[in-house]
């Protein structure tokens, strides 16, 4: 046992030693969840649009002005002609060009109708999208205000209310997101790594020679993770509550444990591609690309999975931190207890088996 | 003079044969590793297919519980809009409101329609009914789209009400201004052919920076750097043959990624391509550079990784590759000048959807230069021959 603690020991110097490595650790999850609460965001402000105003007369100024005092929209470019359209959506800068028809408002005061023609940058789907809709709000709620004889009758008034987020922050997505995303970093990516150096450095033989059993070099390898990874899930759960007011609705307890099960879930998950790996290289580029572009996409992080083809919902059950994020959000937000979560607490449980399995059965053939 | 005239072609031939050589030497350092091989050319593009299709912002299949305590014949039109509308699937009908919640904590609904009594009467004595969303917020970007489309929903029905009303009383109402819209370089408003180009930049980029980035460091880990420093090799030379050959691999890779989404995204190529690979050959200095810079300042390749995996992950996420890059607060934007993801983000969506020439890009093509100069002096600075 004494033995054991040693080589723990030795495991904790190996990582502490390297400080640059310390700080990444330590400071990735902080500037990662500040980025991700501050910086990514999908709200228009200030987007730049150019108006083609060819009247030029009270009523196109007063849209005009309507548009860039809305807080939404910045008139970056006036346009004078038809031909220069192309020109400032191809330069980029500008997202939207509102066009206004020649005698605007004589038009509509002598036939009652006047043209306005909104062409959008759709090369980004989403934000033109939101653009135009932005747009059109604020033309209709200012031609209905035109209309000041007929009263608008029969409206229904539709009340949103948002359940778990009623603000709709971004945080209360990210949180549980990024942290899913670093947890699986640090357990999975190092420890994979830290193995798979030992036995490019030939070290991993020595160790094997020595009086230790192979599951207490695993995990005197894994311990010094589990404590970096913990201390980093408190960390980001407690930027959510203190910096973003996320509240922890459930368990704080169980909050802790299935952490704690995600973290050995992805150190398992770490071992094994250690064990299927011959090198350093290979160890991380599987990490990289296994584990980074699915955390983002396929595990409902980012876009939601109802809206994925039935494939790759199918392929996103297989994505570990998928269930995580499921439940850190049902912990979190809705104060829901482990009778709602243990579905997705079993399939964790069952992948960490399922890892730890696999990588006994590699590591003996290795052994022979 | 004669010797003048003479050192010059000598020096450039040894030049180019010495760089040469190390080229030789990296192909076949890369090509030999058998597990390594196949992962560098199957994953990106293995990659490529499946996630362009999960990064999508279209709602389908919005599950919706409907409450209709009014049951009146205005409040059956209303939720038959919704039943008629490709992107609701009514999950039930209840008449509790407790059950409904309920639904929404276990997540099997997204959305209550909750339709209050009275709801037709006040419609017709008040002119104006409330009705009520209650939206699942557990994922917030599918709740602000649900909420868009809620929204919309009603207000089609509220026109054809008023449409109605006005037809029954024979009086014409038109608004006076008629809009109307186009979305141009993307009429469908398709998500997957501006998200096809940005997440191959990822890719391109996550295998050009990982091989470079781990290289250098390997050789030192390894000790073969020790028996190049003993050689007349150049610290340029050096750098350069560690540069071009992932250079290739990285260009081959993009132009891969191109030719399958071609053939199976129907991705535009409105522009010009040779504008797109020359910009490209730029980025890729810039992505390459960094990926050597990290590697010639770190010890092991465990700790160049982490550098990597950091700036990686903070570059990706404020490329713009998901949200826009102008909705981000101006010190966000002044951080981003460093950030090389975010000039070919733009570039290579402006070129390929917009047909977008040299001039609509000179900015970005300009940027990334003065930054590919320096970043590899850096590292070419950097790297010591000495231990």
């Amino acid at each position: 046992m004494k033995r054991f603690f040693g080589f723990i020991k030795k495991e904790f110097f190996h990582i502490f030693r390297d400080k640059r490595t310390m700080l990444i650790l330590f400071g990735m999850p902080i500037i990662q969840i500040l980025l991700f609460g501050y910086v990514v965001t999908n709200e228009i402000k200030d987007a730049e649009i150019a108006i083609l105003d060819l009247s030029k007369d009270d009523i196109s100024q007063e849209i005009t002005n309507k548009l860039s005092s809305s807080g939404y929209f910045q008139i970056k470019k006036v346009l004078h002609s038809h031909t220069e359209i192309e020109d400032v959506l191809k330069s980029g800068i500008i997202k939207e060009v509102v066009v206004f028809e020649a005698d605007f408002a004589k038009k509509i005061e002598r036939e009652g109708i006047a043209n306005i023609q909104l062409i959008a940058d759709a090369s980004d789907a989403n934000t033109a999208n939101l653009i135009v809709n932005y747009t059109k709000g604020i033309i209709s709620n200012y031609a209905i205000s035109l209309r000041k004889d007929v009263e608008m009758p029969l409206q229904i008034e539709p009340e949103i209310r948002m359940f778990y987020n009623e603000e709709l922050k971004g945080a209360f997505m990210f949180v549980p997101g990024t942290m899913a995303l670093i947890l699986m970093l640090i357990s999975a990516m190092m420890t994979s790594i830290s193995i798979a150096r030992e036995k490019e450095l030939g070290t991993m033989e020595v160790l094997l020679v020595s009086p230790l059993r192979p599951f207490q070099i695993i995990i005197g390898k894994v311990s010094p993770y589990i404590a970096m990874a913990f201390v980093n899930a408190v960390v980001i759960i407690a930027m959510g509550v203190f910096v973003f007011n996320m509240p922890v609705l459930g368990s704080i307890s169980l909050l802790m444990l299935e952490s704690l099960l995600f973290i050995v879930m992805a150190l398992a998950l770490g071992i094994f591609i250690s064990t299927v790996s011959n090198s350093q290289q290979v160890a991380m580029f599987i990490s990289l690309f296994a584990l980074l572009l699915p955390t983002m996409l396929l595990s409902g992080f980012i876009f939601p999975i109802e809206n994925m083809p039935l494939v790759l919902q199918w392929l996103s059950s297989i994505i570990p931190p998928k269930y995580f994020i499921i439940i850190i959000k049902n912990v979190m937000l809705k104060g829901t207890g482990i009778s709602f979560v243990w579905k997705e607490t079993l399939v964790l449980l069952g992948m960490t088996v399922f890892f730890i399995l696999l990588s006994v059965k590699k590591f003996k053939v290795r052994l022979e | 003079m004669n010797n003048e005239n003479l050192g010059i072609p000598i020096s450039n031939f040894k030049l180019m044969n010495t760089i040469k050589y190390l080229l030789q030497k990296e192909f076949i350092q890369i090509f030999r590793n058998k597990t390594l091989l196949p992962l560098i050319f199957v994953l990106p593009v293995v990659q490529l297919i499946i996630l362009v299709n999960a990064a999508t912002f279209e709602m389908k299949n919005i599950d919706m519980i409907v409450l209709d305590k009014d049951l009146s014949q205005s409040s059956r039109n209303l939720i038959s809009k919704f039943e008629g509308s490709p992107f609701y699937h009514i999950n039930s009908f209840t008449f509790s409101l407790e059950e409904a919640e309920e639904k929404l904590l276990d997540n099997s609904a997204d959305v209550i329609l909750n339709i209050p009594a009275n709801f037709e009467r006040d419609l017709l004595r008040n002119n104006k009914s409330k009705i009520q969303f209650l939206i699942n917020a557990i994922n917030g970007t599918a709740a602000g789209l649900i909420n868009a489309y809620s929204i919309s929903i009603v207000q089609d029905f509220n026109k054809e009400i008023i449409q109605e009303w006005y037809d029954l009383n024979q009086i014409k109402i038109e608004l006076p201004i008629k809009l109307n819209y186009r979305y141009w370089f993307n009429e469908n408003l398709e998500y997957t052919i501006y998200m096809l180009p940005g997440i191959l930049v990822i890719l391109v980029t996550l295998i050009g920076m990982f091989l470079s980035a781990l290289n250098i460091v390997r050789e030192k880990e390894i000790g073969t750097i020790e028996q190049i420093n003993v050689t007349p090799i150049k610290k340029y030379q050096f750098i350069i043959g560690k540069l071009l050959p992932f250079l290739i691999i990285a260009l081959f890779e993009m132009a891969f990624g191109l030719v399958i989404g071609r053939l199976l995204f129907d991705q535009p190529m409105v522009g010009s391509l040779w504008l797109l690979f020359g910009f490209t050959f730029v980025y890729l200095l810039v992505a390459l550079g960094l990926g050597l810079f990290f590697s010639a300042i770190s010890a092991n390749q465990q700790q160049v990784m982490f550098t990597v995996y950091f700036f990686l992950l903070t570059f990706i996420l404020m490329s713009g590759i998901f949200t826009p890059v102008e909705s981000m607060p101006d010190w966000a934007q002044i951080i981003n000048r460093i950030n090389p993801f975010m000039y070919f983000m733009k570039a290579i969506r402006m070129i390929l959807l917009k047909g977008s020439g040299f001039f609509d890009i000179l900015d970005e093509f300009v940027s990334l230069s003065i930054y590919a100069v320096v970043i590899l002096s850096l590292a070419i600075w950097r790297y010591r021959k000495t231990v």
